[in-house]
């Protein structure tokens, strides 16, 4: 069994590019890294015996909006044999919005990726198969961004009521 | 057949207009094509089973849209399956009729406000015949979807547009004279 | 006549347009071909596209296109107070719709802080009905698998028995399919008086029915020569693809998050949790998945007969019982980012709260859906196989639209 504190001692050393930031409030307890070190964390996340988060549970997007100008993308991680679980969080520029994709090391975030890149345009790097998965492939915009207005028509059908 | 035959005393011949007599063939015996979208499709399943028994009005449900009369739009139309809808829709053979199931199908439904992959109304894709409310309807409301169905084509009938080429071939006398 | 309201306009190649293929036909080889089991197929599972690239009957890759049903719920819950999207919860997997409310207001209470203030009788009520649903949503789930392999009769026997659960959550509720009863901090209205002795006589009318079910279907020879051994998921790549649910117990693994969270009153009840252990050919295969869910309903049985003594026992209805009494008046959750996650019929449903801390409206709810995870594997398992082996596969997966594209 690992406490949480040993688990962001491990995250502290694998982080090259900034700092870690704790996030008490949050539940399950999160901890904020850069985007340039999401690889190397995710992989001694899996891979470390202390650790074993085997499970991807969730990938989410979040747009904070216009003003604030940044897109996080959070991970859920839930270890099975150990009961833990874990929240990273990264923080994106909004007008380019790029990240390393997961895939290689949990196969869940294929699909979890494909939409977050349909809803919010998130570009995920090295995504074997990058495309829209919920939304027609003619689709202008991505809904879930806070600034969003929906198009008048769509095959000369009124979206609006 | 016990009551049936007691009707004819004349000797087995029944007198009808051959409308009434096609109308009658067409409305006992309706194939809806097996659509369901979402949630109302679940209640077009139970329709269908031995409780409330679609089968005794002659309803057997048809997978292929050429072998079907009737399409029920049961579930939420979004603007990705759009096309598909028509092209199925055009795909049938006439007469075909439309019976649009539940709210989301007849105008948008809970979706309403902030859908935007949402089509509010299948009846911006597709003509629709018969309108169900409920979300989902009822089994029994549905079946009442069908007797109204039936009530229509009832009324049908092959006469109306050679009378309304009379008609108007007598306007058009009238006007020329 | 037909109404005149149609505004569509089709230009040529649109449809390819709105949902491309991934296969290009030039890219083939002569002997192979690109099938395509549209949205509108016989199959009961929704509206679900698979492109199917074959080589005479065998399978050579099957790539699933979804979002033939994306009705926006994340847009409305950003939009709407945490009360109000409780019947857009209910729409996510509509065939068992309490054990999504369940999990979606065990979060807000969560958040909110008054988890522990439920009163045990609101907290059994939760359980009982969420139980008889899921006992609804494996009759679906097994009666429609049999109709894909061909087996017309138990879809019928099972949609009958279905009836009297609809019966009796609607007795409670309201409704029949989507019911708007688990509200946060309470329940809309407390069961009605007799409730509890109709259902008591359900539970002894169904445990025959559950044995004719095993004998017609889950020990029939042709259902075992096409489900045995068919659609194999190892563990380590269920576990790794997020699989959760009877797909993951189904390959052998004890996971079942009413024990492993314990969440609500189920530390307090006595139940098991089945697994599949290959009695009929390889650990994870269709068959295995199947008699897991019908494990799972005489696991649900026993659930609810222990709900059923409590709620009539020392939690009996009092006359100044007021399930409503704890429905906060305004729902305003603490900044905080929060994710629960509860065990419905099909797997892990999660839900993923930020909430800004100043208004009643969510600032981003994410709802992790089982059945989205749990169809992301199907390209993996289904290499290879022929395509009635595929209609098997997807009907062990057990998937509802409504919670793939939310």
């Amino acid at each position: 069994m690992s406490t949480f504190d040993q688990i962001l001692s491990l995250v502290k050393s694998s982080c090259t590019h900034g700092d870690c930031i704790v996030d008490e409030n949050a539940t399950p307890k999160a901890i904020s890294i850069e985007r340039g070190d999401l690889i190397s964390v995710m992989n001694i996340l899996l891979n470390d015996p202390i650790a074993y988060f085997d499970m991807l549970s969730c990938v989410t997007g979040v747009d904070n909006g216009p003003e604030a100008k940044t897109i996080d993308i959070v991970y859920n991680l839930y270890s099975i044999p150990f009961d833990h679980h874990l929240m990273i969080k990264v923080t994106l520029p909004r007008d380019k919005p790029e990240v390393q994709s997961v895939c290689s090391i949990w196969r869940t975030a294929n699909w979890h990726e494909r939409e977050i890149f349909d809803l919010f345009g998130v570009h995920f790097l090295n995504h074997p198969d990058l495309r829209r998965i919920l939304l027609p492939a003619d689709w202008e915009g991505h809904p879930l961004r806070k600034d969003y207005k929906h198009q008048d028509y769509y095959r000369n059908v009124k979206v609006e009521y | 057949m016990g009551l049936l035959d007691q009707r004819f005393e004349s000797g087995g011949v029944i007198v009808t207009r051959l409308d009434d007599l096609l109308n009658w063939a067409r409305l006992s015996s309706m194939f809806p094509m097996t659509f369901g979208l979402a949630c109302c499709a679940i209640e077009f399943m139970s329709t269908g089973t031995t409780v409330y028994d679609m089968d005794r009005f002659g309803m057997a449900p048809r997978s292929s849209p050429r072998q079907a009369d009737v399409m029920i739009v049961a579930g939420t139309v979004t603007f990705k399956m759009a096309d598909r809808i028509k092209r199925l829709y055009e795909q049938m053979a006439e007469p075909r009729y439309v019976i649009s199931m539940g709210s989301c199908s007849n105008c948008g439904g809970p979706y309403w406000q902030h859908g935007y992959h949402v089509v509010k109304g299948v009846d911006r894709i597709i003509p629709v015949d018969v309108y169900v409310p409920g979300c989902p309807p009822r089994p029994e409301a549905l079946i009442g979807g069908f007797l109204k169905l039936q009530e229509k084509i009832r009324n049908e009938t092959l006469m109306a547009p050679l009378a309304i080429e009379k008609l108007l071939k007598k306007e058009e006398n009238h006007v020329n004279v | 006549m037909p109404t005149d309201a149609v505004q569509y306009k089709y230009k040529e190649g649109d449809l390819l347009r709105s949902a491309p293929n991934k296969f290009d036909v030039g890219d083939l080889r002569s002997e192979e071909m690109i099938i395509n089991l549209g949205p509108q197929h016989p199959s009961t599972h929704g509206v679900l596209r698979l492109e199917v690239l074959l080589d005479g009957e065998i399978v050579k890759e099957v790539v699933p296109h979804i979002g033939y049903l994306h009705r926006c719920f994340e847009k409305h819950a950003e939009n709407m107070p945490y009360n109000q999207v409780i019947p857009f919860v209910d729409r996510l997997d509509y065939v068992a719709s309490m054990n999504n409310e369940h999990a979606y207001a065990m979060g807000v209470e969560r958040m909110l802080g008054i988890e522990h203030q439920i009163p045990k009788r609101v907290e059994y009520v939760r359980v009982l009905v969420a139980e008889l649903n899921r006992i609804a949503s494996h009759f679906i789930a097994i009666g429609t698998y049999g109709m894909d392999i061909g087996a017309f009769t138990p879809f019928f026997w099972l949609m009958r028995d279905r009836e009297h659960i609809l019966r009796l959550l609607e007795w409670a509720s309201g409704a029949r399919l989507l019911y708007n009863y688990i509200w946060i901090g309470g329940l809309f209205y407390d069961l009605p008086v007799g409730f509890e002795e109709r259902c008591r006589d359900f539970l002894g009318y169904i445990k025959p029915k559950l044995q004719e079910l095993e004998t017609v279907l889950i020990e029939n020879k042709i259902f075992i020569d096409r489900t045995a051994k068919v659609g194999v998921l190892p563990l380590d790549l269920a576990i790794n693809c997020g699989v959760t649910g009877p797909m993951l117990r189904g390959s052998g693994l004890r996971f079942d998050l009413r024990k492993v969270d314990g969440y609500s009153v189920y530390k307090e009840l006595d139940f098991d949790v089945p697994i599949g252990e290959g009695k009929m050919g390889a650990v994870g295969d269709c068959w295995d998945r199947t008699y897991v869910r019908m494990l799972e309903i005489h696991e649900s049985i026993k659930i609810i007969s222990q709900c059923l003594d409590r709620l009539t026992g020392d939690l009996k209805r009092t006359k100044d019982f007021d399930p409503q009494a704890l429905i906060p008046k305004k729902i305003r959750p603490k900044a905080q980012d929060f994710y629960v996650r509860a065990e419905i019929p099909k797997g892990e449903l999660g839900f993923f709260f930020r909430s800004d801390g100043k208004s009643d409206v969510a600032f981003r709810c994410k709802c992790r859906s089982c059945s989205f995870v749990n169809l992301s594997v199907l390209p993996e398992i289904a290499k290879g196989i022929l395509i009635a082996d595929l209609i098997a596969i997807i009907g062990s997966i057990d998937v509802v639209m409504g919670e793939v594209d939310r």
